[in-house]
């Protein structure tokens, strides 16, 4: 995925993906046979991977569980248990809120490297460099990259030892780790790069002529951000906004170590209910982190058509 | 039987050269076949060890594959997936719950050679003839059933065993005394606003709302009919005293793996929390100061065994029956009282540890040497004594066994709750 936005980013050719798309306008019987043909394996793969897993998802979360069985009857009892419960309300809350929060953070920060990257470095081949050191933390796995925040940000950590020594804090800074901060650093630090990657791309896209218009016309270097850079990249956010959004409300993982166990969010609670064999419980939770994410994105979309990206 | 081939050693130890003799043909024949015998073993990673699979090879031929898993996964895969293993290494309390699934057979004690051995917990409950039996899930009973294919579990001694106990322990708190500088005696210390923002416990709701009922009673704040078995009403006063302190910020983090503990422990994030014994070790040897706090309200205590999945029958069965004398033999029950376990048979054990081993982890006395893990780390020095005394004073003082109560569902539920808070 990355490296096919990057290519094409760097090879500045949009609409390759059109091309490749063929126009069936006028077609017979006979190319719809073919067309079909062509479809099913993508169709079956989507399928059997997808549709079917979902599907059995939604299923299972009908169904009733005790400690070691699972009872294929027709119940809204996870539903019902789900919907009673306040800790289900503030935990979807505490979701949106990392999500909301990482996902202003990223953009702040996703915007700025990219129009830096675009606009400022001039050399294609520094734009390369650059680029390619922005991925350089992906080499690792992402649990290590969480998991070193740790020993940085603990109360004897790197962080904490040379704010006392500089003398700007007195005592150890509890709230460095296991706090709303630390899981909130570790998704920007994870994310970031699903923002700047394809607002990047976009604001490669963007033919210079329209800047050198607006300059033309008058406008000022932050008349032009505002009217020209940013409509004009806004596929690019909501497609790196749709990553970083659907990330953070799918993690528990991250949830988990960088708060030490004691915030929670839904992917949590999924895990939780895996791990003392409670499926059908697991399922509905599942199911109802599903619909919202997806009313998500159907709002996102709303806004901008991001099939001018494709 | 072709079970013979363990037991030759002993006949010839003991000196019974007749019976030996004719002994002694079958296991030739045994000999060639039973190295293709693979046995699937899994369990969780305390007990599952390289060193006891390698020492299987040698000592009785065959091949032992182990697993390591979490006790979640451990419980899932016993109740769901018999034919995924030959061998099964589970807790007491996941028995319990295991157990009416009917994956497992019994055992039949007179195969067990020293089945007369076996310390009295595991039997009959009581270490010692005056004992108390703890609160809990205690071992001995769901340690029996009726008979072959019993599914309920036995008051008594019946002659068929549900697991052979492998491996066992007394918990308590694990404190940093170079950080605390004063005597810790009780559970209630945990959530002593002294230490707010430097406390944890465990995230595994099973043992953790025992760790919690633990301080909930030494604070006199819920009287429990039984721990082990929580009714609704205590299980909602004791996540309220523990919710309350969490809202007042009484916890650093939560830890959920081995690793988590020793780090928050070594780290000085935390200086009081529910600690394991080897974890306790593995902080002391890093060369940083930590207790295993015996406290006046006594343990929390767990313990382990193997069981056979009901499927394993013929040549199999013998080599698990094989497998399980070797086992209380002593050189594995040597191994892990050597990193601070107790087994099942002491004294078989005793023939594989030196004096001073034994007198530092069994006897409670002073370290007459440095004291070594099996794998060679240095957990003691000379002079130094084990945390909580002998053997008697820490497993005498348990005051609960883990437990999987009749309430566990609402229990958990109201564990997630504990975590969103």
């Amino acid at each position: 995925m990355t490296e096919t936005l990057t290519d094409r980013a760097i090879s500045g050719a949009p609409g390759d993906v059109a091309a490749a798309r063929p126009a069936r306008r006028g077609a017979g019987i006979g190319a719809n046979v073919g067309g079909w043909l062509q479809a099913a394996p993508l169709t079956l793969v989507l399928l059997a991977f997808l549709v079917a897993p979902i599907a059995m998802i939604v299923t299972v979360s009908f169904w009733r569980a005790t400690e070691f069985s699972i009872i294929p009857a027709f119940s809204f009892e996870n539903y019902e248990f789900l919907f009673g419960s306040d800790v289900t309300y503030r935990v979807f809350f505490a979701t949106f809120k990392y999500a909301s929060i990482t996902w202003a953070v990223t953009l702040a920060i996703g915007f700025t490297v990219a129009y830096f990257l675009a606009f400022h470095i001039r050399s294609q081949t520094m734009q390369i460099a650059l680029f390619l050191l922005c991925t350089i933390p992906f080499w690792t796995s992402n649990i290590i990259r969480m998991i070193s925040w740790i020993p940085f940000l603990g109360r004897n950590g790197i962080a904490n030892q040379t704010l006392i020594d500089w003398g700007v804090i007195d005592q150890p800074l509890e709230w460095l780790l296991y706090s709303d901060f630390a899981v909130i650093l570790a998704f920007v630090h994870l994310y970031t790069l699903f923002m700047v990657v394809p607002v990047f791309n976009t604001m490669m896209r963007i033919d210079k002529s329209l800047l050198e218009a607006a300059r033309d016309n008058g406008a000022s270097g932050l008349q032009t951000l505002v009217h020209v850079i940013l409509p004009l990249t806004k596929p690019g956010i909501m497609i790196g906004t749709i990553f970083v959004v659907t990330l953070v409300m799918g993690d528990f993982i991250t949830v988990r170590f960088m708060s030490g166990s004691q915030k929670a969010n839904v992917g949590r609670l999924i895990s939780n209910d895996i791990g003392l064999l409670q499926y059908p419980s697991a399922a509905a939770t599942a199911v109802v982190l599903l619909c919202t994410v997806l009313i998500v994105i159907g709002i996102l979309l709303r806004f901008v058509n991001i099939r001018k990206e494709l | 039987m072709a079970k013979v081939g363990y037991t030759r050693r002993s006949l010839l130890k003991s000196g019974a050269a007749a019976v030996a003799a004719t002994a002694l043909p079958a296991p030739m024949i045994w000999a060639q076949e039973i190295k293709n015998i693979t046995l699937r073993q899994f369990g969780t990673g305390v007990s599952n060890l390289n060193d006891v699979a390698q020492k299987v090879k040698e000592d009785l031929g065959f091949t032992l594959e182990m697993t390591a898993l979490d006790s979640d996964s451990v419980t899932q895969r016993a109740a769901t997936q018999p034919d995924s293993f030959d061998i099964a290494d589970i807790e007491y309390w996941i028995c319990k719950k295991v157990w009416p699934t009917g994956n497992l057979q019994a055992m039949d004690t007179s195969k067990i050679a020293n089945y007369d051995k076996i310390v009295g917990i595991f039997r009959d409950g009581k270490l010692t003839p005056e004992s108390v039996i703890a609160q809990g899930t205690a071992p001995h009973s769901v340690g029996f059933v009726e008979g072959p294919d019993g599914t309920t579990f036995a008051d008594s001694e019946t002659g068929w065993m549900t697991l052979i106990p492998t491996i066992y322990n007394a918990d308590t708190l694990g404190i940093r005394p170079d950080l605390i500088g004063r005597p810790i005696e009780s559970w209630t210390e945990l959530l002593n606003p002294e230490f707010k923002g430097k406390a944890s416990i465990l995230d595994i709701s099973s043992i953790g709302i025992m760790d919690m009922a633990m301080v909930c009673e030494a604070m006199g704040e819920v009287q429990y009919g039984d721990k082990g078995n929580m009714t609704k009403e205590e299980i909602d006063k004791t996540m309220a005293i523990f919710t309350e302190a969490k809202q007042n910020g009484q916890f650093r983090a939560f830890w959920k793996t081995f690793d988590e503990s020793v780090n928050l422990m070594s780290s000085g994030e935390v200086v009081i929390q529910s600690m394991w014994s080897p974890a306790i070790t593995a902080v002391k040897s890093r060369g940083i100061p930590c207790v295993y706090q015996p406290l006046k309200e006594g343990y929390r205590s767990w313990g382990g065994g193997i069981g056979l999945s009901k499927s394993l029958s013929g040549m199999e069965l013998d080599a698990a029956y094989d497998y399980i004398n070797w086992y209380l033999s002593g050189w594995v029950g040597g191994y892990l009282m050597r990193q601070g376990y107790y087994s099942a048979v002491p004294e078989t054990s005793k023939e594989f540890m030196s004096e001073n081993e034994w007198g530092y982890w069994f006897e409670g006395k002073e370290a007459t040497d440095v004291i070594t893990s099996p794998t060679g780390d240095t957990l003691a020095q000379a002079g130094e004594v084990r945390d909580g005394g002998d053997f008697y004073s820490r497993m005498g003082a348990v005051a609960c066994w883990n437990a999987v109560m009749d309430e566990n569902q609402y229990m958990v539920r109201k564990w997630n709750e504990f975590i969103a808070a």
